[in-house]
């Protein structure tokens, strides 16, 4: 079944989106991840202008995270306040990242450096997660009791100014790192397509210590404002972002969402964590590997004098 | 409109159409001498070939289902010669061409081991798509003068390199690069015996505009060709636009903009509430 695309101009396979959505939904469910950082690169691979794919995606991580907030809001999984400072500092990111965005697609540098964030981001947390999650899979196995929050222990981040309480995380930090996490995440997202929830979740456990109770609803509330108001800002500036191409994604991705959540309840946190981490080093190393290997064509066309 | 239907071009009838114009005077070099005789003979009386080729719609529309679409140009040539004609030599080009933009050609190469783009070199004004059907392949039928000074054939198309600091062997791989890059796309593609005659004086154009030709205003233009001499030309308008809801849904994106993403954002936090009531969990 072939549809075309109203913005991407271009005639695509009904199925195959759905069916993509479908399985990113699956394991952003299992996950509790957005799922943008699988649904970008994927669109780019079925050769849809990487410009539509990142605004698309956007708009796309709308329907998930609300999906996912919605769940979470009635166990109470959601600190409001804290979802409210990421917001303020992500939408200032999110503004600085279309910016950005349009000047590298002017000079012809943007697939290369969405190519390079999603390496170097993905590699990292992916990396760390299964260093992580290996670790507290062989504790699990000799009997210890795992806690990502130890209590107590301080580091620099605890350190600075403006402090502020947020209750609902039993929290008293400075706003500061809130602040420019929020505005990292928001400039990522514009820029590479993504809700940020895959640098965010890890970022608000480790640096923030917040509980993780309440990371992964929170980390959505926040993305939902983000990812619209990227959506918005995107379709504005650069008109990229195509409302089929995203209808069909997201149809396929709240439905395997829903399956992949029920799946993700019979596995344990730190295998989930564990294969979380492999998805997402996978990921990096296909992108790293078109960033290494000779290109089979060197040379590349686009339109001039469009920004 | 169904992928299969083609676009019927409307034959202008021989005779019809008006006084000759853009014709040129060609003799009429014959291979046997008494061939010659009578081609000279022909030449005093003959009237100069006029081609023509007329178009039933001027815009095609785009809707959801468009993957591409065969298009089928009808024309006719008016005053025959039925000699050079029996001998088969008549031949007709008919291009379909995209719309002119500047066009920027890219080449990547290792930087600290990865592989980025360094150099590019723009185009002005080059078509962005380029079919073209013949009666034969292109070198058969005239000169490669001739067919370098008609842009006729992908290696032929006429490209604007720029002006900058680049060495013309650079300036040359670019342009190669653009060819071959367009080639890859289908969106320059050469249809050698693509124009067939139904009659004596009525032929037929067949192209294939693929699923990704671009959009806005292409032209349609036809060469005559005898004994590998041009004797005449012609030229039409040809609109590709987005139709129906696609039309809408663009026209929308680009002169609503704002609108447009606050209703793409609307759309998602409905699909995604909708999607939680009905897979509720029970």
């Amino acid at each position: 079944m072939a549809l075309y695309l109203p913005i991407a101009e271009m005639s695509v396979n009904i199925l195959v989106l759905l069916g993509m959505g479908a399985a990113v939904g699956f394991l952003s469910g299992m996950f509790g991840v957005g799922g943008g950082f699988l649904i970008t690169p994927l669109l780019i691979f079925y050769n849809i202008p990487p410009a539509v794919a990142v605004a698309t995606g956007a708009n796309q991580i709308v329907a998930s995270s609300v999906s996912g907030v919605l769940s979470h809001l009635k166990r109470g999984g959601v600190d409001f306040k804290l979802g409210s400072v990421l917001l303020a500092g992500g939408l200032i990111g999110s503004t600085a990242g279309v910016y950005i965005y349009s000047l590298l697609r002017g000079i012809g540098q943007l697939d290369l450096i969405v190519s390079i964030l999603y390496v170097v981001f993905l590699g990292t947390v992916g990396g760390l997660m299964l260093f992580e999650s290996v670790k507290a899979l062989r504790r699990a196995r000799s009997g210890e009791v795992v806690s990502l929050r130890r209590p107590g222990q301080h580091i620099w981040v605890h350190k600075l100014p403006f402090k502020m309480r947020f209750k609902t995380s039993r929290l008293y930090v400075s706003v500061v790192p809130v602040l420019a996490l929020g505005a990292m995440i928001g400039m990522l997202a514009a820029i590479m397509g993504v809700g940020g929830g895959f640098i965010m979740v890890p970022a608000m456990i480790y640096l923030l210590k917040v509980p993780t109770n309440v990371v992964i609803g929170t980390s959505l509330f926040q993305i939902i404002f983000v990812a619209a108001y990227t959506t918005v800002v995107q379709a504005v500036t650069n008109q990229t972002v195509d409302v089929m191409l995203a209808l069909l994604l997201m149809i396929g991705g709240v439905a395997g969402a829903q399956y992949g959540a029920r799946a993700g309840q019979r596995l344990r946190g730190e295998q989930l964590r564990a294969m979380l981490a492999i998805l997402v080093l996978l990921v990096a190393l296909r992108l790293a590997y078109t960033l290494f290997v000779v290109p089979d064509e060197l040379f590349t066309l686009a339109i001039g004098g469009v920004l | 409109m169904s992928p299969r239907c083609a676009i019927i071009l409307l034959a202008f009838v021989a005779g019809l159409a008006g006084g000759p114009a853009l014709a040129q005077q060609a003799p009429a070099p014959a291979s046997a001498v008494d061939e010659a005789a009578a081609a000279n003979a022909a030449e005093q009386a003959r009237v100069p070939e006029r081609i023509e080729i007329g178009l039933s719609t001027q815009a095609i529309g785009v809707t959801s289902d468009f993957t591409g679409q065969a298009l089928t140009i009808f024309g006719a040539i008016d005053n025959v010669d039925p000699l050079v004609h029996r001998q088969g030599r008549y031949d007709i080009f008919v291009i379909i061409e995209g719309p002119r933009s500047e066009l920027v050609t890219r080449r990547k190469a290792r930087v600290f081991g990865i592989w980025m783009n360094v150099e590019s070199q723009s185009f002005d004004n080059t078509p962005q798509s380029y079919l073209i059907a013949s009666t034969r392949l292109a070198r058969d039928i005239t000169s490669l003068d001739t067919l370098a000074r008609l842009s006729l054939g992908i290696g032929q198309i006429r490209v604007q390199p720029h002006p900058d600091k680049k060495q013309a062997r650079e300036v040359e791989a670019f342009t190669a690069a653009l060819r071959r890059l367009k080639q890859d796309a289908g969106l320059y593609r050469e249809f050698p015996g693509g124009v067939q005659f139904i009659s004596q004086s009525l032929f037929r154009a067949e192209v294939a505009l693929p699923a990704n030709v671009p959009l806005g205003q292409h032209r349609a233009r036809a060469y005559l060709f005898r004994n590998g001499e041009l004797v005449g030309q012609t030229q039409a308008p040809l609109r590709i636009a987005k139709a129906g809801f696609e039309f809408a849904i663009s026209d929308f994106a680009r002169n609503h903009s704002l609108y447009y993403g606050l209703a793409s954002v609307l759309l998602a936090l409905f699909i995604g509430w909708l999607g939680r009531i009905v897979f509720k969990k029970d």
